[in-house]
């Protein structure tokens, strides 16, 4: 029975991990803002030039005006 | 088939609308306005036509009228206030963004620095609409930020009054506190298991560690989820006063040494699954409370923004709009002792500029031509010429309004009535709760702590400093779409105790909506142009009476000057110009019963009189006899010719005085306070300025051309003054309400109160009905309000 001691133990300090992980998370600001971070992922690129994709852009625009 | 599609569903490409009048065409692409096809410009200009590929058609529709400038961003002080952090190579600032509203919102506004290299880095806050902007501020000044947001159709909305990075901080703690309590709660639940399962006696020493690990869990519980109630119930007691967080604590605090003795002591297991589930339902209820606040949050809205007016400009003629619709460009009039709405630019050659609202600096200030005016400066002498270089801002004036200069030394009533009603309620719970603890510990002490417990929880009065804030704020509202326009909150409580009624007569009683001025002179054709030029100046109704009635090319005046009460002089071509009472000019007097006079002067020599037939407001009568004996005076700063009409229509028990100046007016009014009476007083703002300010409430009333007093408490519609006795009913109702919103929740305490006592409540039942009774109390208040409002203001 002294086992179950010791698994509950084992179990709350995971728990409390999962806890100061959570606490983390929150001050760090990761539930500020849920949605724009799932976009800018999609985004080509952040570099300054901006340059580079130029030509794919325009194929974009095209196909968006008729969709 | 192409050809009617194209006509039905021609779409801007930029915003989506239906192109309709104006369909301008770039790169074989339809835009809706020459904006769309700006902003379409300036990003193609750049390279970021992946804005468009994102998101169909996702620009903002530009109205173009709506161009502003932010020049006054650059001012240190604001600066100061709206940056989140300043040094001299880089500056970080929040702009909230109303018009974000999809992923090409964020690529765009993220991808800035495309468009300007000196932004640093942009990050958009989707749900909260915020984009926080790290620039340099050597590179690109702040209102280069904000323009150039505007110019791609992201309009800053720039609010001077919060400080918005607190409350954020505040939300964090919460959710943090939350989340411990939370994970205490639950785990303490899972060890009690074999208590609540009744398996203690099987092993002993198990049950012993299941309530040492509670214990140990209960500390983080009570440490810091629940310190900040523990917390304010010390400093109160520092200060040896009672708030409602005292018993609270008095309960947790109760909670947490019983069950520490027993578990330490091994007499039994403690109520630590109540006492952190009590934390929890607590820290939740304070959540969900400000959830529903901040969707009922009674920020003023536009709404509720009075209406001022300024003389444009328009069409060879100088004509009133709305300050909030001057463009920038616009040539408007500034006169004496008027506020300057919006930073412009002096285009007369020289004004006097006093600051005192901005600055508190009491000085005029010289301006020469070109010079920038700013925005509540008030033009004192000679009136200007303005070209409008920043659109106006309503929250500039209104905060201009609520500067400590204006405030009435007369603090909340209402909020030292809740303090002391709160104090004596929690020594009265205090009271009770220790009854019942002695009476369960006679009966059966297993009980005492945790009934002790839920008595302190259910009874605290909090709903009762809810209410007061959410009535006053749906009625300042209701004022709002009536067209009364208060300072703030505080004016209605005053309002509801007015029991003596002052009325200024001209510009008030009488008005100049008919204009109707006979003019009686020798005058010649340029003469009478150098009157209407001085009279031009003057914000005084007869002023504009004037000055209406006659015409002629408007010259420049010098010297101007006015003489509240008696008259305006100025000089124009070397001849001294006067208009104003016989006195003041030096003519004979003249007395009719239904007219009122000007006399004019040229080089001190009396030339001629206009007369001029004052119409009364219409429907004002009824109100006044529903005022009854609330009416007090009518004061004047005419001669007594409009006794008998001022009789007829007051009645014979008003007092009316007349050839009152300014000074005497205040006076009068200091007069019948000392009497202990709460006076009210209705004036135009011009002459009776001080008079408004002694006044316990001071309300201006406006016609067309509104002119900014911001020593009044409120500003009211002319249209609208035969609604003042409703409107002052329902200031009075509004504390009936709030007095109903009390006993509502004083009976809701009663009641649970009672289950609380007898035993049959326990702790987190009364931890969790503790924020439903606040929140209802608080939806009762702004309901009652806009049912009064309705029931008292459209019958008539």
């Amino acid at each position: 029975m002294t086992i179950i001691i010791l698994l509950i133990l084992v179990s709350l300090t995971i728990a409390i991990v999962f806890l100061v992980i959570f606490l983390w998370a929150v001050r760090s600001g990761q539930y500020d803002d849920t949605y724009t971070p799932s976009v800018r992922i999609l985004f080509e690129d952040k570099g300054k030039d901006g340059k580079d994709s130029k030509d794919s852009k325009d194929g974009k625009v095209n196909a968006s005006i008729n969709p | 088939m192409i050809s009617i599609e194209t006509e039905q569903d021609l779409l801007c490409y930029h915003c989506g609308l239906a192109c309709e009048k104006e369909t301008q065409w770039l790169e074989e692409k339809p835009f809706c306005c020459s904006g769309c096809k700006t902003v379409f410009e300036i990003l193609s200009a750049n390279h970021l036509c992946e804005y468009y590929a994102l998101d169909k058609t996702p620009g903002i529709f530009i109205d173009e009228e709506s161009e502003q400038s932010f020049s006054y961003l650059d001012e240190n002080a604001i600066r100061k206030k709206i940056l989140s952090f300043d040094s001299s190579e880089f500056a970080k600032i929040i702009f909230y963004v109303p018009a974000i509203h999809c992923v090409s919102c964020i690529w765009l506004l993220e991808n800035l620095n495309r468009l300007d290299a000196g932004i640093l880095r942009s990050e958009v806050n989707f749900a909260r609409k915020k984009v926080t902007l790290d620039f340099h501020p050597q590179k690109v000044k702040l209102s280069r930020v904000a323009a150039l947001l505007t110019s791609v159709g992201y309009v800053p909305q720039i609010d001077l009054g919060e400080n918005p990075s607190n409350e954020n901080l505040v939300d964090k703690s919460l959710v943090s506190k939350l989340a411990i309590a939370g994970f205490c709660f639950g785990n303490i639940m899972l060890f009690s298991f074999p208590e609540y399962l009744g398996l203690d006696q099987t092993d002993q020493r198990l049950s012993h560690f299941f309530s040492w690990l509670n214990l140990i869990l209960s500390w983080p519980v009570f440490f810091y989820s629940g310190f900040g109630y523990l917390q304010s119930a010390f400093k109160c007691f520092k200060h040896r006063q009672i708030n409602i967080d005292v018993p609270i604590a008095a309960g947790l605090i109760a909670l947490f040494l019983r069950s520490h003795y027993d578990i330490i002591s091994a007499t039994g297991p403690g109520y630590l699954d109540s006492f952190t589930g009590l934390v929890f339902f607590l820290l939740i209820g304070r959540w969900f409370q400000g959830k529903t606040y901040e969707s009922l949050s009674f920020e003023r809205d536009f709404k509720s923004y009075f209406p001022l007016a300024v003389n444009k400009f328009q069409d060879g003629d100088w004509k009133p709009v709305v300050i909030y619709e001057l463009q920038r460009g616009d040539i408007i009039r500034i006169r004496n002792r008027e506020i300057v709405p919006a930073d412009s630019i002096l285009k007369s050659d020289k004004g006097l500029i006093d600051y005192s609202f901005v600055t508190g600096e009491s000085k005029p200030m010289k301006a020469n031509l070109g010079d920038l005016i700013y925005a509540g400066g008030r033009v004192i002498g000679t009136p200007v010429t303005l070209v409008v270089d920043t659109k106006t801002s309503q929250s500039n004036l209104t905060s201009l309004w609520n500067s400590t200069a204006f405030r009435k030394r007369e603090e909340s009533h209402h909020q030292k009535i809740i303090d002391s009603v709160a104090r004596k309620f929690t020594w009265v719970v205090m009271g009770i709760a220790m009854v019942t603890l002695m009476y369960w510990y006679w009966v059966s002490p297993t009980e005492m702590w945790l009934v002790f417990t839920s008595v302190l929880m259910v009874a605290c009065p909090c709903a009762l400093a809810l209410a007061a804030p959410f009535t006053y704020g749906s009625m300042l509202r209701v004022f709002g779409r009536h067209q009364l326009y208060l300072k703030n909150a505080d004016v209605i409580e005053r309002m509801a105790n007015i029991d003596a009624i002052v009325f200024d007569k001209t510009g008030t009683v009488t008005h100049n909506q008919q204009p109707d001025a006979q003019f009686t002179s020798d005058l010649d054709k340029q003469e009478i142009a150098w009157v209407k030029s001085l009279a031009i100046c003057s914000t005084h109704p007869l002023s504009n009476l004037i000055a209406k009635s006659i015409s002629g090319k408007i010259v420049d005046v010098d010297q101007y000057n006015e003489l509240p009460g008696k008259g305006i002089m100025c000089v124009v071509d070397d001849h001294l110009i006067k208009i104003g009472s016989s006195n003041f000019v030096g003519a004979k007097p003249k007395s009719s019963p239904s007219h009122s006079f000007v006399f004019v002067s040229i080089d001190n020599e009396p030339r001629g009189f206009f007369s001029i037939a004052l119409t009364v407001r219409e429907n004002l009568k009824p109100m006044l006899d529903r005022l009854g004996s609330r009416c007090e005076a009518v004061l004047s700063g005419d001669n007594e010719k409009d006794l008998n009409k001022m009789k007829v229509l007051f009645g014979c028990h008003i007092r009316m005085l007349f050839n009152q100046s300014p000074l005497d007016k205040l006076e009068y009014i200091r007069n019948i306070q000392l009497n202990g009476k709460k006076v009210l007083m209705v004036g135009d703002g011009l002459n009776d300025a001080g008079a408004l300010k002694q006044a316990d409430v001071g309300i201006a009333v406006t016609d067309d051309t509104g002119v900014f007093t911001p020593a009044c408490d409120g500003i009211l519609q002319g249209s609208q003054l035969q609604l003042l006795d409703k409107l002052l009913s329902l200031a009075k109702s509004s504390s009936t309400i709030l007095k109903a919103s009390f006993a509502l929740s004083f009976f809701y305490n009663a009641i649970a109160l009672s289950f609380a006592v007898s035993g049959h409540l326990s702790p987190l039942v009364a931890a969790i009905l503790m924020p439903i009774s606040s929140i209802s109390v608080v939806g009762f208040s702004s309901l009652a309000v806009r049912f009064v409002a309705s029931r008292k203001l459209t019958v008539s």
